[in-house]
């Protein structure tokens, strides 16, 4: 895909992006606390990956989600025999969520997507202005 | 022809517009690993496209004064978007681009009173 073309595309896409990190995070915070009978089985936090979107042309740079990917943190094993999900060890594993970490994920999107929205609002502005020049 | 008629605010307005596009990439890219942030240097960028005798070559202005931005504390993931400057670009950049339509707006005024002999 070719890069963005106006100052509205570079906004509509990075608002996109941002969202993804925010529901990506949302899915962690949600499987936080989470366990099950297996080491692999256990669930890894997901992470979205940004890259650059260049227009070489007009110069203006978006972002675009390169994947939302899995880390291969190690899975929390818990001693909990009288659990109906413990293996033959009696244990169960949990997901590694680190609740803080997710949260502060979150609140650093939500302030660039409204950073974002704010730019925008004030482009809108004065194109608007500039279009009703007679 | 917009030259002549509204003298260097035409290719100011230009500038701003160009510029405006410019941070809202940096402010876009706030989260982007080894993203760094561009500016363009609005004085030198103006003075190039002056110095151009036709009508007005503000592309490549601009497109010649493209610089990237120094990070006041380098960030680990190699970004260098700063929300305080980016935020202060962008003020600073609509505030002149309000002036140069203010510019503008007094010039098509000026010729609509004297088109219509008030």
């Amino acid at each position: 895909m070719a890069g963005p073309n106006s100052i509205f595309d570079v906004a509509q896409r990075g608002m996109s992006a941002q969202l993804v990190r925010m529901n990506a995070a949302a899915s962690n915070l949600a499987n936080a606390g989470t366990v099950t009978g297996s080491e692999a089985k256990a669930y890894r936090p997901i992470r979205a990956v940004f890259a650059e979107d260049l227009n070489r042309a007009n110069g203006m740079a978006s972002v675009k989600v390169q994947g939302v990917m899995r880390e291969n943190g190690a899975a929390i094993r818990e001693h909990n025999p009288d659990h109906p999900l413990a293996d033959q060890n009696g244990d169960v594993w949990g997901a590694p969520v680190d609740e803080n970490a997710e949260m502060v994920e979150m609140l650093e999107s939500s302030r660039q997507y409204q950073n974002m929205v704010e730019a925008l609002s004030t482009a809108k502005q004065l194109m608007l202005e500039t279009m009703r020049l007679k | 022809m917009s030259q002549s008629l509204f003298g260097i605010h035409a290719a100011a307005l230009e500038l701003r517009s160009q510029r405006m596009g410019m941070i809202a990439s940096n402010i876009a890219n706030a989260a982007t690993p080894g993203y760094k942030a561009k500016d363009i240097d609005f004085h030198a960028a103006l003075a190039k496209s002056q110095a151009g005798n036709a009508d007005g070559d503000t592309d490549a202005a601009a497109k010649g004064s493209v610089l990237y931005r120094t990070p006041v504390m380098p960030s680990m993931d190699g970004n260098t978007v700063e929300m305080q400057s980016e935020q202060l670009a962008f003020s600073e950049n609509a505030v002149g681009y309000s002036a140069t339509l203010e510019f503008i707006r007094g010039r098509v005024d000026t010729l609509t009173r004297a088109m219509r002999g008030e």
